[in-house]
């Protein structure tokens, strides 16, 4: 072909790869814009669920953290509190005779008829006259108690007018928030209509007012006062589990991990260990459960219902996360980094954890929240080594009983009286999202103060 | 080709040599190989190569892509080891002392023989403790000032002292490839290696950073024996002393750089030189 041909069918042809190219081009764009749009529909459809969920969450649970609480002002007066003085160490007793005249103080403290102290006092605000049954309708079932620690801790109180703020029932939130349908007949309402109107009036002179729920965060759960009803020990099981989580599983996963993938030699039985691990990802998460009871609590006899044995079980369920995503990041890591160390004589160990390591850390460190933020949401597992048993108590260490958040809003949310607790496990559920939140921030601090070190 | 007959050939070369250019001849042999072979898994990637290197001088490495050049250089450093299935037969003394002596640490050898890479390698750390690194692990300062003493001279041998005297604390994967590919021969110098390997070390720089680095290798050649793979045969031309070609993983020719591009023996590295294959 001569030059001249060359360029003439030259220009035809390239004109003619022009136009097919064009026509490809359309076709192509429209694809991207097509799938452009398909990815913008599926966050904006992602965000609205998620949206969805916190509005609902949060709608729902912040009205639980303004709770009922009525202003009083107790008398304790002598002609019910039927008590002598409290005996007093040192004078003139013994040791064991003091022990015994406080322990009898105490009793005659339990038998004193605190709720109506109650009556007299929501006679003294309101002019209306109630009997005990009306103050339990009006009050939570720990109301009496209260006024009788109160007193216990200050026997001076005696013949005294003092201001309390006592919580109302949870029928009687119920009531003034409207989660009960008000216009229900008597016969269906829990409350009698004249506790009902005295609710309203009260509420109306401000002697009832919504006030801030500490009490939620500070007591423990409870089946008999349920107003007064607290997440204080689930937070502390759940913050030991997750602390025995954070303190085993990470060092172990990325342990392991690191030998695998740097130190290991491949043979069948490293490819053996690799399917189990790459499986255990997969198992459910009961079945770690099973495993816990069996294990730890029939074989090595721990405590049942402990954060310790919670604690285990979450990790071995959170280790196949940890480590799948740690060998991934050291595979990721660029091969000449590695060789970058290795040249210049740094021994195989130094190589890993003086340069590899530090580059992954991100990656590790995010697999660690999503492994730990996955234990700290889980509840069926628990719920085999018996972490919802009704505990009454903070757990001192992991070693005492106690359940976990996911654990209390499922048991908040079978809860018989389902008006008041609907609120209650959003509440629950709020602290949990703020638990996992603070655990975010931590590692997002961690995450940045390290890179900038490096 | 006949291999026996092949280095017979090179045998007679170097007595040839000799007499024509004394300045390689009088000069000791830092590293010397016999009959290396080198396999990855069941392929052999290399054929009995035997080859000196000598002391204080450039000897490059050149050859069409695949014939072996890295593979070689990395037996030297025994950088092979790190590699899943490669396996070394023959024999590498350094200074006489085998490289592949079980008993050798490994890590020893390496602090003796530097590496420099393809690609710029910095680690993601500041310039300072890029070249404070080697020092630090194989013991070489025992104070601070030591150790500052170091790193300044190592920038200095590498000619990227002043470029980047401001900034020691700010992180090295900030300077431009060039600067990078000179911090990486910094870092090699800095543990004050007796050989250097290097390669291709300018194939991801251009012509400009090329000279620069290529002038600091000439200045390096007084203190350090360098060994340089490279795609270009006017690099090698420039910068060596001593040139090797390989073809499909065997030696070839060997000799005096001049020798090799002004009168090679062999047809096929007349081939290569001319353009021919590559
Ligand atoms: N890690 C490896 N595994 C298997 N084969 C390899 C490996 N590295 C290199 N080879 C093979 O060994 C032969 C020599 O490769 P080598 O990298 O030494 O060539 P080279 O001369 O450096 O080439 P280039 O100039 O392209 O860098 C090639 O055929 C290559 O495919
Ligand atoms: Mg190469």
């Amino acid at each position: 072909m001569t030059d001249i041909n060359m360029q003439q069918t030259g220009s035809e042809a390239s004109r003619k790869r022009l136009e097919i190219i064009r026509a490809s081009l359309s076709r192509r764009h429209r694809a991207e814009a097509i799938f452009k749009g398909l990815g913008i529909a599926a966050i904006v459809l992602a965000l609205a669920l998620v949206g969805t969920l916190f509005w609902q969450v949060f709608s729902k649970g912040t009205p639980s953290l303004f709770q009922s609480t009525l202003h009083l002002d107790i008398t304790f007066d002598p002609e019910v509190v039927e008590v002598g003085p409290a005996p007093e160490a040192g004078s003139g007793l013994s040791p064991a005779e003091y022990e015994e005249a406080y322990l009898d103080w105490r009793r005659a403290l339990a038998l004193v008829n605190w709720n109506e102290l109650i009556a007299n006092a929501i006679r003294d605000v309101s002019g209306t006259e109630i009997d005990g049954g009306d103050v339990r309708a009006l009050v939570d079932n720990n109301a009496g108690l209260v006024l009788r620690s109160r007193f216990q801790d200050n026997p001076d109180l005696l013949g005294q007018t003092v201001p309390m703020d006592l919580l109302v029932s949870a029928n009687g939130d119920n009531w003034l928030k409207g989660t009960i349908d008000r216009d229900l007949p008597d016969e269906r309402q829990q409350l009698s209509a004249d506790t009902r109107n005295l609710l309203d009036e009260l509420r109306a002179d401000d002697v009832i007012t919504m006030d801030f729920a500490w009490h939620l965060f500070t007591n423990v759960d409870s089946r008999t006062a349920p107003a007064s009803a607290g997440l204080a020990g689930a937070f502390m099981g759940s913050l030991y589990m997750m602390l025995i989580v954070i303190v085993l599983a990470v060092p172990i996963g990325v342990a392991s991990a690191i030998y695998l993938e740097e130190f290991a030699p491949q043979n069948r039985i490293t490819d053996l260990i690799e399917v189990n691990i790459n499986n255990l990802a997969a198992v459910p998460s009961i079945v770690f459960g099973l495993l816990g009871a069996a294990v730890f609590i029939n074989y090595f006899h721990l405590p049942i219902s402990a954060p310790l044995v919670g604690g285990l079980v979450l990790t071995l369920m959170t280790l196949p996360t940890i480590i799948i995503a740690t060998r991934a990041a050291l595979k990721a890591v660029s091969p000449s980094l590695r060789q970058a160390a290795l040249g210049l004589g740094a021994s195989k160990t130094q190589m890993v954890f003086q340069h590899v390591l530090p580059v992954t850390f991100p990656s590790i460190l995010t697999a660690t929240i999503i492994g730990v933020a996955q234990a700290l949401g889980e509840t069926a597992p628990l719920l085999l080594i018996g972490m919802n048993a009704f505990v009454a108590s903070v757990p001192a260490s992991p070693l005492d009983q106690a359940t976990a958040l996911p654990v209390q809003v499922y048991l908040w949310q079978g809860n018989e009286n389902r008006n008041f607790f609907e609120a209650r496990t959003s509440a629950a559920i709020i602290v949990l999202l703020g638990l996992m939140l603070v655990l975010n921030a931590i590692a997002i601090f961690l995450r940045t103060r390290l890179e900038r070190r490096g | 080709m006949d291999m026996i007959a092949g280095r017979g050939n090179m045998a007679e070369q170097n007595t040839d040599k000799a007499a024509k250019v004394d300045t390689l001849s009088d000069r000791r042999v830092r590293v010397s190989t016999r009959d290396v072979c080198v396999f990855y898994g069941e392929k052999q990637a290399l054929y009995d190569v035997s080859i000196d290197v000598p002391d204080r001088a450039v000897t490059s490495f050149i050859g069409p892509s695949g014939c072996g050049k890295s593979t070689f250089l990395r037996c030297i450093n025994r950088m092979n080891d790190t590699i899943e299935g490669a396996r070394v037969t023959g024999k590498i003394d350094l200074d006489g002392d085998d490289v592949y002596d079980p008993s050798l640490d490994v890590v020893e050898l390496r602090s003796r023989i530097g590496m420099v890479f393809q690609k710029p390698n910095p680690f993601p750390k500041s310039v300072y403790e890029n070249i404070a690194y080697g020092p630090k692990i194989h013991g070489l300062a025992n104070s601070k000032s030591d150790l500052d003493e170091i790193v300044v001279s190592s920038l200095r041998k590498a000619g990227l002292f002043e470029e980047v005297k401001d900034r020691l604390h700010e992180p090295g994967t900030g300077l431009s490839g060039g600067q990078q590919q000179r911090l990486c021969i910094a870092r090699a110098i800095a543990v004050g290696p007796e050989v250097i390997l290097m390669d291709e070390p300018c194939s991801a720089l251009d012509p400009i950073a090329t000279a620069v680095i290529e002038e600091l290798i000439d200045e390096l050649r007084e203190n350090f024996t360098i060994v340089i793979v490279t795609h270009s045969m006017q690099q090698a031309a420039r910068v060596s002393q001593k040139t090797a070609f390989f073809h499909l993983g065997k030696l070839i020719e060997e000799g005096p750089t001049e020798q090799i591009f002004t009168n090679p023996v062999h047809k096929q590295t007349q081939d290569y030189i001319m353009g021919r294959i590559g």
